[in-house]
């Protein structure tokens, strides 16, 4: 277990401490890429972009071993398979509610709030789907590229 | 084998680019996507969905099988590299 904020000797102080700084403001930014999808460009294929490359961020100024105290491999396994259920899952559902597979407007007969909304409501909720797969995938990836599979040290 | 593979890759490649042969031709202003399709998501996506951004509208909705196995292909490509490297500790022992 290694402190975020203890210095060893040998890791640049200048590239760890502006990693320290900046990833929760990518972290805040990835969500609002994602929630705002609606209104502006992004979405969240984006987000989850800009969600994974804060852990990388952080793996690459600390180790990888650093980034699996913020996301263990349980928690990414678990963001990655939750992310496809819930796209998939919200497909499903609204076939089981009567209407076509990936048709959200079917979904009002689970919480009425009006069909057109649902549409609005279905696209945010695959999008958020889409943004925890897409996180965790990026950051599997880099953590088995970069530490050959180990997913120890890392670069 | 591996004949077998290129044979295959080889028969659906040029299956493949003889279907391009019946594409109506780039930018068409007369093609269906055009006539029909671009109009109907311009005009009704905003009233159908209440998503101020059509793109997003097109690509949750409308196309939401793209979108759906496009996540799909990112979770096995993780899945894939994930088989390949992935080893224990306790394999190495």
């Amino acid at each position: 277990m290694r402190d975020i904020n203890e210095h060893t000797p040998g890791e640049d102080l200048i590239i760890k401490t502006a990693v320290r700084l900046m990833v929760p403001f990518a972290q805040l930014f990835g969500l609002y890429v994602i929630v705002h999808g609606h209104y502006s460009p992004g979405g969240g294929f984006q987000g989850g972009v800009i969600l994974g490359a804060a852990f990388i961020m952080l793996a690459l100024a600390f180790d990888v071993k650093t980034s699996q105290q913020y996301m263990t491999i349980r928690v990414n396994t678990v963001f990655n398979n939750l992310g496809a259920a819930i796209f998939v899952g919200v497909g499903a559902l609204s076939a089981i509610f009567g209407g076509l597979f990936l048709d959200y407007s079917a979904l009002d007969k689970l919480i009425p709030m009006g069909p057109v909304e649902w549409r609005s409501f279905g696209i945010f909720l695959v999008e958020v789907g889409v943004g925890f797969t897409v996180m965790s995938i990026m950051v599997l990836l880099y953590w088995n590229l970069s530490s050959g599979g180990a997913m120890d040290e890392g670069l | 084998m591996k004949g077998l593979a290129l044979l295959a890759t080889m028969v659906t490649g040029a299956l493949l680019l003889y279907g391009t042969g019946d594409f109506p031709p780039w930018g068409d202003p007369q093609d269906p996507a055009s006539t029909y399709l671009s109009p109907v998501y311009i005009e009704k996506a905003v009233e159908q969905t209440h998503v101020p951004n059509i793109v997003t509208a097109i690509l949750g909705d409308y196309r939401g099988y793209d979108t759906m196995f496009e996540t799909v292909v990112i979770y096995c490509a993780g899945m894939a590299v994930l088989s390949v490297l992935r080893r224990n500790r306790e394999d190495e022992e």
